[in-house]
């Protein structure tokens, strides 16, 4: 999973018949100092995450891996809202 | 599976409602020398593993076969603790 923040919201009519009633956030990445990266992805809430919150993103098959999402187009699914990190050692290895 | 060290931890009360029970952790992907490789990622730890730990980890729709639960929107999941590397 990886960490993000929601920037936004997506709203779309015309899309597969089962996508709907999915709500659709824009999820901006997040290093460890919780600075927004360049990239971003359009994610499918399951946990009821709005604009601002920091969050968390399964992608790929996983996403599927909830009762909405069974068995539908989707590949990245917000499945936790952050509240705390807490990363100690993200200085203390050594880059490549 | 890749190789990793636990670098922190992740607090969530809301999360999806099957993860309700699981521990989150911060992993650094690491080759066979400990040097790290690519960017920080979250796992569910299935092993009891903490902070400063090498572990190995599995990612993808495997990640979910580790945990009791049917269906778990997971894609990285640790399943080992690492007592020694040898290259």
């Amino acid at each position: 999973m990886f960490l993000g923040k929601v920037i936004g919201t997506v709203w779309s009519t015309r899309k597969d018949e089962n996508l709907i009633g999915a709500k659709f956030l824009i999820v901006r990445h997040l290093d460890l100092e919780m600075k927004e990266k360049d990239n971003f992805v359009v994610a499918v809430d399951s946990v009821g995450a709005g604009e601002g919150e920091t969050v968390l993103v399964a992608t790929g098959s996983s996403s599927r891996q909830t009762s909405f999402t069974q068995n539908k187009p989707v590949d990245a699914v917000i499945m936790a809202i952050v509240d705390k990190l807490d990363v100690p050692l993200k200085d203390l290895l050594k880059k490549k | 599976m890749f190789l990793g060290k636990v670098i922190g931890n992740v607090w969530a009360t809301r999360k999806y409602e099957t993860l309700k029970s699981f521990k989150m952790l911060f992993v650094q992907p690491i080759n066979a020398n400990y040097e790290e490789v690519g960017e920080p990622l979250v796992a569910i730890d299935t092993v009891g593993a903490g902070t400063g730990e090498t572990i190995f980890y599995i990612t993808a729709s495997e990640a979910v076969i580790p945990l009791p639960v049917d269906m778990a929107p997971v894609d990285a999941s640790i399943v080992g603790i690492v007592d020694t590397i040898n290259n």
